[in-house]
């Protein structure tokens, strides 16, 4: 049997938290999303994939992945925004099957719109030319791009976490989402915050789809089976807990990495194995509340 | 009446197909504790809730302040200066007694005086003042009322709506709650207030309204009411 060397597992450690990052900043955007609205945001992969699409073509329309990584999140966001407030917010006060239902409707729009604007083959994609290449992590060689997904990740989950956790606009959401009346006779308008956590949700959505384009295929269904992981990443760490959205995700993304490594036959399964396991043993997640909303 | 700062007119409400509230008229003068009485299910937390504008379905004219109000959204009346303590106190879990006092400001144009006025309150509230760090709802029942009337009052409302405010509260609280009140009452705040225990009430009350069955069916002075024993045994026993 070929030895695997300890050097070897630790780069495929960060293989798998390069790939963890990424399930980590769709679910906490679903989580925001969900823990906020209660809407289970059935176009979360759809952001994604349209995130993937827009990087790809703002980065050929500017020429820097850098004005991209500004540009992407916004029109993202901007989409997300005028979603929320003409398609969901009608559906406010019915339960939660309709906007899940819409929402589930709304991929399958943003699906054929992609394919209708880009063709059905995709766009191709590579690694930004600042980026390419290897860095000597000290445990061998590894790609300079992966390193830069898992640091941007870092930095953007710590801004979130700096605004919900220090800012005014921090304390509505944290009250409001667990809370929305009280919030209101407070005198905030909550229909404002919603629109607004909608907004940000689908652009870090838009965000990881633009970071993910350099590693993977870019088309119209690349969004699906990255929809069911973040749900299975969402429910491993506890629906609406943003800690759980980023331990989950990572645990997701190495449990991944690691199966590949030993037996690649079994890694897509392997994760969802993890989510029976979690289920199991935590039936409310990892960080999860008894009782959803906590 | 001329210097009525909230006047009900024909206020109707209410739960899917049932009618809690069914055509209440009332005013409360400016500087005037005016309470609400009635057995449990009498209508008076419905009734508060309608004028807050948190029952879908509402009929009739809320005015408040010289304008009407009944069909503008809930967060509004805050901004109009019209403050709300409800029954069940909802002090947000997770946050904490600095956190819930600073929600009280956050919608407000002056939420950058937010430290200076939780320093006044705390001189107000000396139990909230040791445990500003500590989570809300860590707090005893009765501090934890005290906590949201403090919120509500954080921006200054001129009037204030507070549902059963002593129910569950230990009976010392219950003194510094009512002295508090009447020091609200002296600082020109204007009160309207539900309660069940009808001598504490009647004891800083101007006028009452006893409600049976989603309808106004007594009103006097305090004074006229503490006097009616029929009136007291059977409408307001508990
Ligand atoms: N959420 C609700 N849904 C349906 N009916 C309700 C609800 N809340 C209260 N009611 C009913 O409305 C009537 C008035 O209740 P309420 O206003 O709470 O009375 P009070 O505050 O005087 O005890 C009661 O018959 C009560 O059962
Ligand atoms: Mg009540």
């Amino acid at each position: 049997m070929a030895e695997i060397s300890f050097q070897l597992l630790l780069l495929q450690l960060m293989t798998g938290l390069a790939l963890g990052a990424i399930y980590a900043l769709l679910a906490v955007g679903l989580s925001l999303i969900f823990g906020m609205l209660t809407v289970v945001n059935f176009a979360h992969g759809a952001f994604f994939m349209v995130g993937a699409f827009l990087g790809v073509y703002f980065l050929g329309l500017t020429g820097s992945f850098w004005f991209s990584l500004v540009l992407t999140p916004l029109a993202v966001g901007a989409i997300g925004l005028l979603c929320e407030r003409f398609l969901v917010r009608p559906l406010y006060g019915r339960g939660i099957d309709y906007p899940l239902l819409l929402t589930f409707g709304l991929s399958y729009v943003m699906i054929e719109s992609m394919r209708v604007l880009f063709g059905l083959e995709g766009v191709p994609t590579s690694v930004p030319a600042e980026l390419k290449g290897v860095v000597d992590l000290g445990i061998g060689s590894f790609p300079t791009y992966r390193l830069f997904l898992i640091v941007a990740t870092a930095v953007i989950i710590g801004a979130l976490w700096l605004f919900i956790e220090k800012t005014r606009y921090g304390l509505i959401i944290r009250a409001g989402s667990r809370d929305p009346e009280i919030v209101r006779i407070l005198g905030v308008d909550i229909a404002r915050v919603w629109l607004i956590v909608f907004g940000i949700g689908t652009a870090i959505a838009g965000l990881s789809g633009l970071l993910a384009a350099p590693t993977r295929a870019v088309n119209a269904e690349m969004g699906i089976p990255v929809l069911a992981e973040s749900f299975v990443v969402t429910v491993v760490g506890g629906m609406g807990s943003l800690p759980g959205a980023v331990v989950a995700g990572l645990l997701v993304g190495v449990v991944f990495s690691m199966t590949s490594l030993f037996a690649p036959e079994y890694a897509e399964l392997s994760i969802f194995v993890l989510m029976a396991v979690v289920l199991l043993v935590r039936p409310q997640g990892l960080f999860g509340k008894a009782g959803l909303m906590g | 009446m001329s210097n009525a700062i909230l006047s009900v007119r024909d206020l109707n409400a209410w739960y899917d197909r049932s009618h809690v509230v069914q055509g209440i008229s009332f005013d409360v003068n400016a500087g005037e504790v005016v309470t609400l009485m009635g057995r449990n299910g009498a209508g008076k937390t419905s009734t508060l809730r309608s004028i807050m504008g948190m029952l879908d379905k509402r009929a009739g004219s809320v005015v408040f302040n010289g304008q009407e109000i009944l069909a503008t959204p809930a967060f509004s009346r805050f901004h109009a200066g019209l403050a709300f303590v409800p029954e069940d106190r909802r002090i947000v879990p997770g946050l904490t007694v600095r956190e819930n006092l600073q929600l009280g400001l956050i919608a407000s144009r002056a939420r950058d005086t937010t430290d200076a006025m939780i320093d006044e309150i705390a001189q107000t509230f000396p139990r909230l003042k040791e445990r500003l760090s500590q989570e809300g709802t860590s707090l005893s029942g009765g501090e934890q009322q005290m906590l949201a009337i403090a919120r509500a009052m954080m921006a200054k409302p001129r009037m204030i709506l507070m549902d059963e405010p002593s129910e569950g509260v230990m009976p010392v609280l219950v003194d510094e709650m009512f002295e508090l009140f009447a020091r609200m009452k002296r600082n020109g705040v204007t009160i309207l207030l539900v309660e069940q225990n009808v001598e504490r009430a009647l004891s800083i009350t101007d006028r009452a309204y006893i409600l049976d069955q989603g309808r106004i069916v007594h009103q006097g002075t305090a004074a006229e009411l503490l006097a009616d024993d029929e009136i007291q045994s059977k409408y307001c026993a508990v």
